[in-house]
């Protein structure tokens, strides 16, 4: 889950980092009045996206009016897909220096990564590419926490002179990081101006499976994903007209690479993970079907916890308008068989099957 | 013969009294698996299915010394219940429970290092050896004894291809699903390696998924083995960004995409099939029954 750069700027001040002082408006009218406040202020559009910045989504305006102008300018606009609705209005700090650090779980060491650069304000990706020798890395046992030589490591390397208050940051972001479950803590670019350090931008992502222990409301792009997430299953729309249900998202996926390979084109991704019973199953097929561009419907379940009976008592015996192919197979896959098989519905024996005659059938729709 | 377990190997079950844990341990008895007794605290003295239950895994390896324990318990106290069973030197840990933070997770491999116990999983379907045992959830029929070995990141697209394996003849050694999360207990390397030394396994089939370079970390480790592998790797129609079901499945900036994986495997020399069903044909093909 990624937090809004306001959001993490909250959590990155209550830690005692330095943000640039500013607010959260939804109108652009509030800007004229922040900006009067503040003085000379930059004008961010808060969508959970990157590149906001060669988007247009970041301006500055050095007066009150000019500061409503660039507001409506953003306001509204689109951005990767997702339509602004709030911005974040803060002092504009004209950067000295312009640097990164952040901290993310590198997997394959299994364990967080820091990271600092000694350019910032670009796509860190990019800088890996271009010029490796410009990053640092130093890898934390999650047991010990960071070392004191690693925090200096880090403070030299961005500047001997301010290496305490480098040190400080250091020490305050990998809390951050540990106390909220993040995957991602990073601040990008911190800046230096007139001798203090500022973050002036934010960005944490923190891990879902986290979220029973973490106080973050989880906010879904789109309806479908969170009615499936509200029901402990998970929904990614993508843009064919083939919808699926499946159980296990790696027979998901290989589900939506066989209708590919069929040349059809899937609608949606979904695992309706272990376990599901009957409700479970009617909610699943609700929420494929609520997709307008589906055609056609496939449910492909192997089912160790989830029963092949239970799936097809929630199918048989309801109306639906959308032609289904079905393929159950694993515990009590007989009994399933059966209750379709009284219900005239006939089943595909296995994955392969069930995405041909999926993409036969909406080609015929 | 086959990898991690066989039918001598006496399996604890954490979280034996819950829905899942149960229904599993039943299941577990039914395929043969020596299921030696349940965790969970504060049922200790009662028992399941005429399996003794106790309070602490501490309790379970004094009274009835089990080799191998399967984790059912919920993610809140999923850690918890792993510590509690690398403190008791159990051999092999197997974590089916799916939803298990990442932070805890690093912690756990970080005190796995130098302990004398091994975790599979989490966020997987556990470990399967056809005719000797079962440690996992994986559904009892689909087995049949034989050569190929098996380790796969995902689940129930595991189910398929032992299912399909099984009814084309070919028979195996062990299944072992490694687990769909960003960090998990044991690689696909440390498996290709039991495979590689297990004189029952004469042929390999490595199911991944996109997120993360796991597979190509295997590459060098594959070419080098004398046994023929054969990968699969799902995911090719996912879009980037989006977590595909299981928490590591994801294409990031960083890359992690199947069309990545399944070049370097190519590149490499390595086979690869496009679908349960090529897999099976493919490995027909070069494996003497």
């Amino acid at each position: 889950m990624d937090l809004y750069e306001h959001d993490a700027k909250r959590i990155f001040s209550k830690y005692g980092i330095p943000v640039p002082a500013g607010d959260l408006v939804t109108d652009a009218r509030q800007a004229g009045e922040i900006a009067a406040k503040l003085g000379h202020v930059a004008i961010k559009a808060q969508v959970l996206a990157g590149g906001r910045g060669k988007a247009g989504g970041i301006l500055t305006a050095a007066t009150p009016q000019e500061a409503v102008q660039k507001a409506e300018r953003i306001m509204g606009m689109s951005i990767k897909g997702l339509t602004v609705k709030k911005l974040l209005v803060e002092e504009y700090k004209k950067p000295e220096k312009e640097m990164y650090i952040g901290i993310t779980i590198d997997r394959k060491a299994r364990s967080p990564v820091f990271i600092a650069a000694t350019e910032g304000g670009v796509d860190i990706e990019e800088i890996a590419k271009s010029s490796p020798e410009k990053i640092f890395r130093t890898h934390i046992n999650p047991l010990t926490g960071i070392h004191d030589y690693q925090v200096r490591s880090v403070a030299y390397l961005l500047g001997r002179a301010d290496s305490a208050s480098i040190s400080d940051l250091v020490r305050k972001l990998y809390m951050i990081f540990t106390d909220h479950d993040c995957m991602l803590a990073e601040i990008n670019p911190l800046v230096r101006t007139s001798g203090a350090f500022y973050a002036l931008d934010a960005k944490m992502v923190i891990d879902d499976n986290s979220l029973f222990r973490q106080e973050f409301a989880q906010e879904e792009e789109d309806e479908l994903s969170a009615l499936a997430k509200q029901h402990g299953m998970s929904y990614v729309g993508l843009d064919g007209d083939i919808g699926c249900m499946v159980n296990g998202a790696g027979l998901a996926m290989a589900t939506l690479d066989m209708i590919e390979q069929h040349g059809g084109r899937p609608a949606n991704f979904m695992d309706v993970r272990a376990g599901a019973d009957e409700e479970q199953i009617r909610t699943a097929l609700q929420i494929v079907s609520a997709n307008k561009n589906v055609k056609v419907i496939i449910i492909n379940i192997f089912g160790g916890l989830t029963r092949c009976d239970e799936v097809a008592r929630a199918i048989a015996g309801r109306e639906i308008k959308i032609p289904l192919v079905i393929r159950l197979a694993g515990t009590h896959e007989e009994e399933g068989r059966k209750i379709l098989s009284d219900h005239g519905i006939s089943m595909a024996m296995s994955t392969q099957e069930v995405a041909r005659r999926a993409v036969e059938l909406g080609h015929t729709h | 013969m086959g990898i991690l377990i066989n039918k001598n190997t006496r399996v604890l079950v954490q979280g034996i009294t819950g829905h899942e844990g149960s229904f599993h341990t039943a299941q577990m008895k039914e395929f043969g698996t020596d299921v030696a007794g349940g965790v969970t605290p504060g049922k200790g003295g009662s028992e399941v299915f005429g399996i003794p239950v106790f309070d602490s895994v501490k309790e379970a390896v004094e009274e009835v010394d089990p080799d191998a324990t399967v984790v059912f318990v919920p993610p809140r106290f999923t850690a918890d219940a792993i510590f509690e069973a690398i403190d008791s030197e159990i051999e092999l840990i197997v974590c089916i429970t799916e939803g298990v933070p990442v932070h805890d997770m690093m912690r756990i491999c970080a005190y796995l290092e130098g302990s004398s116990s091994r975790l599979i999983g989490p966020n997987c379907p556990g470990i399967t050896t056809p005719g000797g045992s079962k440690a996992g959830i994986m559904p009892n029929p689909i087995h049949l004894p034989g050569n190929i070995g098996l380790v796969s990141r995902s689940g129930t697209l595991t189910y398929e291809i032992i299912d399909l394996l099984s009814k084309g003849g070919l028979g195996q050694s062990t299944s072992v699903g490694i687990g769909g999360d960003p960090i998990i207990g044991t690689s696909f390397v440390e498996i290709l390696n039991l495979f590689e030394e297990d004189p029952a396994t004469h042929a390999v089939v490595l199911v991944g998924e996109i997120g993360g370079t796991a597979e190509q970390d295997a590459i060098d480790f594959i070419e080098a083995m004398s046994k023929p592998v054969i990968a699969y790797v799902v995911g090719v129609s996912a879009p980037p960004g989006k977590t595909m079901g299981h928490a590591g499945a994801i294409v990031s900036k960083g890359g992690g995409t199947a069309r990545e994986k399944i070049q370097a495997f190519e590149s490499a020399g390595i086979m690869v099939g496009n679908s349960p069903e090529d897999i099976v044909n493919k490995l027909k093909n070069i494996v003497i029954i």
